[in-house]
Parts: structure tokens; sequence; C-alpha cells
């Protein structure tokens, strides 16, 4: 599994190049056209990317979880969803444990980010985490972890960075070009080469066009394989591929989409926080795999390692090549555990969950809880300043 | 110099560079395997010292079942002693105390009232995650195990190996037959 890292590493890079490469072009054009040098606008391109880029690495993770308003938990707050984040740091052997969000938003979805293994965080929404049992959550927060672990995070963020500046570049470019703006200076500046000129301006303007567009079917594609990637770590950790698989269907079930992410954040998310009902076929422009296939291809698996996962997906395509680097494939036989562990018993059920995530949520707004003799709860609001308290169910008072 | 001597002088060089990078390489998955062991151990000192408050909490409730809970205490202080001991003994000893736990989270069953205690609740959700977290350790030590021994045994690291005094590392198997069998309960009071 170390190996797989590598080899992603490699292949990633080539992919990034790619990506690097259209934006250097982009940058020549719009230099050419506006400046009468390439120079000046390769500068202009490289320095709108590494600004946003140093943004993106020393504030990326904290924007987007501001920007989702993820909610920071300790151990008393949710203390299942904080001992399974543990359990999967120790199966995957991270060195810290990542901090631990909770969105509170009923859709159904959960993010890994973060720079490095030392400084990431995993967030998941109020709604998922009522929905899913232990096994499921086991599943889920496995997938992240292996997002922090192969160091998909950060790379994924730069790419999306780097997606985002060609996006605006070609955006920019192309409304300039079609609305004049410095166009007729150049003209002017440069007397004769009138038809050097449009043809100048014809790729420039076919180029803008294209740009974004193969800017995203690499994003796409870098993005996708890191998704099968991340399943068959999530089922060799927890060596239960089912409970991932169960944890997917109940994600695909639901309808419900993510308030608080766009376009640009959606590969960070276990599902396309965009996805339209029903939609099964894994088109080129989708950043995830379809639902119904992840869940085929885990239930197909005979054992829990990444040989079984691979497996597992050429049978689903029926032949073809895997998903797996070879070199991680040696690892040898690993057993789907059967033991299920004890304490299954009093696992909690859909509305205990509900109620215990409720009430961390009430918790990290600062509400103050008391739970009154007669049995009703007091969400004491953080604004309310008197001393006591009546309770409105049966009269008696309460300190506050 | 003659361009022989450099070339010889050139191989030397290469081979040196790749020897310590062959012996930091086993040194890193040595340590990685050290703290794996590391690992389990805080997960089993913490399954320890969660049962004293779990016996606390359940014998208010359970009035039949003194037995189950000295037995579980009774598990408990056989593994504190064998903490020190080998790993094949301590596994054995281990392997007890999570048989004698999940008998006691067994019977709870019988039990609405404990099953609604917050208290309990509480202890039984730490108890399952350190049982999880026992086996999450384990896993990742014989992962580590696996992955270094590989590495002493696979040329050319094993000449390396062989030649600075690598061993090869201990597997951390569960002997006892008790902890991969099924919980069977029996209802006689």
């Amino acid at each position: 599994m170390w190996e797989q890292i590598r080899s992603n590493q490699i292949r990633s890079v080539v992919l990034t190049i790619g990506m690097g490469a259209l934006l250097i072009l982009i940058g020549y054009f719009l230099g050419l056209y506006f400046f009468d040098s390439a120079t000046g606008g390769l500068i202009i391109a490289i320095l709108v990317w590494a600004i946003l880029s140093l943004i993106g690495y020393f504030q990326g993770d904290s924007i987007l979880l501001g920007m989702s308003r993820a909610k920071k938990i300790s151990r008393d707050d949710h203390p299942r969803l904080y001992n399974v984040v543990e359990e999967m740091k120790i199966a995957s052997g991270l060195e810290k444990v990542p901090d631990i969000y909770i969105i509170d938003d009923p859709a159904l979805n959960a993010f890994a980010t973060g720079r490095d293994p030392n400084r990431a965080s995993v967030a998941i929404t109020s709604g998922l985490l009522q929905k899913l049992n232990r096994d499921e959550l086991q599943g889920v927060i496995g997938h992240e972890i292996s997002h922090i672990k192969n160091r998909d995070v950060l790379l994924m963020a730069m790419c999306s960075i780097l997606l985002g500046t060609i996006v605006l570049l070609a955006w920019y470019g192309s409304r300039l070009l079609f609305f004049g703006g410095a166009g007729s200076r150049r003209s002017s500046s440069s007397g004769g080469g009138g038809q050097a000129q449009i043809i100048i301006l014809v790729v420039a303007l076919v180029f803008m066009i294209l740009a974004p567009i193969f800017a995203q079917l690499i994003y796409f594609a870098i993005s996708r394989k890191r998704e099968y990637l991340a399943d068959a770590s999530s089922a060799l950790y927890t060596r239960n591929p089912e409970g991932l698989a169960s944890a997917l269907e109940k994600l695909g079930a639901s309808t419900g989409q993510l308030k608080s992410a766009n376009k640009a954040t959606a590969p960070m998310y276990i599902i396309n926080p965009f996805r339209r009902k029903g939609m099964a076929a894994s088109d080129l422009t989708s950043t995830h795999p379809p639902i119904s296939e992840r869940i085929r291809i885990l239930r197909a698996m005979a054992g829990a390692s990444f040989n079984d996962y691979d497996q597992a997906y050429r049978q689903v395509h029926r032949g073809g090549r895997g998903v797996v680097p070879a070199a991680s494939l040696a690892a040898g036989t690993v057993p789907i555990s059967t033991v299920k562990l004890e304490g299954e018993a009093g696992e909690p059920n859909e509305i205990q969950r509900a109620r215990e995530t409720s009430d961390a949520m009430w918790r990290l707004s600062n509400y103050n809880t008391i739970t009154c003799d007669c049995g009703a709860k007091l969400r004491v609001p953080p604004t309310f300043k008197e001393p006591t308290i009546k309770c409105p169910h049966c009269g008696r008072t309460h300190q506050v | 110099m003659p361009i022989a001597a450099w070339v010889v002088i050139g191989i030397v060089v290469v081979l040196l560079i790749i020897f310590i990078a062959i012996y930091n390489g086993l040194v890193r998955l040595r340590n990685q395997v050290k703290n794996a062991w590391a690992q389990i151990d805080v997960q089993l000192k913490r399954r320890h010292d969660l049962i004293p408050n779990l016996v606390e909490t359940t014998k208010g409730y359970m009035k039949y079942e003194r037995e189950t809970l000295e037995a579980v205490t009774k598990a408990r202080n056989i593994a504190l002693q064998a903490s020190s001991a080998g790993a094949g003994e301590r596994a054995k000893a281990e392997g007890e105390l999570s048989s004698a736990l999940s008998r006691l989270l067994a019977v709870v069953e019988r039990y609405p009232d404990l099953k609604a205690d917050q208290n309990f609740l509480a202890l039984q959700e730490e108890l399952t995650s350190t049982e999880n977290k026992i086996a999450f350790s384990r896993q990742f030590y014989n992962d580590s195990v696996l992955r270094y021994n590989n590495q002493t045994q696979m040329f050319p690291s094993n000449v390396v190996a062989s030649m600075t005094g690598f061993k090869a590392g201990e597997f951390f198997e569960v002997t006892v037959a008790a902890e991969k069998e099924p919980v069977k309960v029996s209802f006689t009071e």
C-alpha cells in the first residue's frame, strides 16, 4: 500500500504537469495578444496561480471548513464519531488523529482536507452521522482517512486551484477578445500583418474555449481514480467492505444536495454533492465514479486486500485494466473480518443516533442543555442571562 | 589518476549510497514495528483501566451475574500480571479477558434498566471502541511486521540486513480459540 502511494504520485504528477502546460499556453496567448510579448502573459498567469496556490496551501483547509460552516468537535461532543476516527487512524498507521468537524446539514456527505497527514481534518454532515451505524461510519471514515494517508487531499486542492486559475484566465481572456479591449491598440501598433493577426485571434479564441474543458477532464480523471483507491484502502483498513458498501447505498438513496458545496470543492466529498438522481453512467464529466458501481465492486470482493479489490473491479468492468497499481498487489491474502466485536447489541438505533447528534449540535452552538426530572430537555440559549429557569412542562426551577 | 581508478571510486561511492539508503529504510521499518507494538500496549492498558469502572457500574443492576463479573475481574488481574511477560503468554491472558468481557456484555441484554443507564452506555461505547482499537493496532502491527520481514528477506536488502544484524519480527497471533468462537450464552440462573 506504500508503493501504491508512490505510483499514484507519478501518475498524478504527469497529469498535473499537463494542466500546468495548459496554464502556460493560456498565459502565452494572452500575452501575445494583449501585450505583444508572450513573457508578460506568462508572468501574469504564473503570478495569479502562485498567489492562489499559496493561499490554498496555507489556508485552504480553513477556508473550505469555514465555507461549509463546519464545527470542530472534541471527544465529549460525540464520543462514537471521535472513537471511530481514532480506530481508523490506528488501522491506517497515521501518526496524528485528524481534527474532526461536523457540518450541520441534513444532506449526506463527508470530506477530508488538510495539507499533509499532520495537519488534516475530516468533516461529516450531521445528516450522515445519524444515518450510519458503526460499521458504516467506519467505512466512510476509513475512506476519508485514506485520502489523507494517500496524500490525495493536498494534490486535489492544488489541482482544483490550477483548474480555477485556468478557468479564470480563460474567462476574462475570451471576454476581452470578444469585446475588443486591447485588440484595437494592437492592430494600430503593428500595421501590416492583418492576416497573421486574425489567425492568432482565432487560435487564441478557440484555445480559450477549449482549455478549461481539457483542464476539467484531466482533473476528473485524477479525482475518479483516487476515489477507487480510497474505497480499496477503506476496505483494507476496516477488513469489512460491506460497511462502506452499505454506507454508500444509504448515500446513494438520498437526493438532498449539500448547500455549502460548490463545483471546485466537489471532488473532496465522498460522493459527488451535485449528482442528479438516477444518474448511473460513468461519463467523463463526473468527479466520482457512479455509486452503484462502487457498491458492486465492494460487494464482489472475496477478501479485503488491494488484490481482491482489483479483481472485483475487473469483474465488474468485464476485464480490461485494473485500478490498483501493480506494485501494491503483492500484499498476500487478507481475509474479510468475520469476527463481530462485542457491544453490537448495545449499538444505538437511528432515533438514538439522531438524538445524540442533535445534542452535539446544540452544544456546539453554545446551548446549555438541562435535563429536567420530568424527562423534558431544556435548551438554554447562550443569550439567556437569568440565574434560574423554569421547566415549561412541570414547573420545576433549575439553576442555569 | 587513470580513468579506471575513477571508475572504481565511482562504483564504490554508488554502492555506499545504496547501502545507506537500504539501511535507513530497514531502520525506518523496524521503528514502525516498534511503534505499532507500543500502540497495542496503549490500547490493552486502556482496556485494563476501563474494567473496574464497568464492573462498578453493572454491579448494581446485575443481581444474578456475580460469577460473570468475578470472571471479568479475575481475567483482568491475570492480564495485568502478564503485561510484563512475553508476547505469547500475554496474548493468551488478553484473549481470556476478551472472552470474559464478551460474556458479560452478552448478559447485559437481560437488564433493560442497565441498557438505559447513560453511564453504562458511555462505558460500553468506550469498551467497544477499545476492542476495535486493539484489533486494528494488532492488524497494523502485523502488516508492519510483514513489510519489515519482506525487506529483511528479499534481495538486495537481505544482504544489508544480515550484515548489520536485522532480525525478522514476530507476528502477534491470536492463539486463544475462545476469542475466535462466537459467544455462547446460557440462560440458566
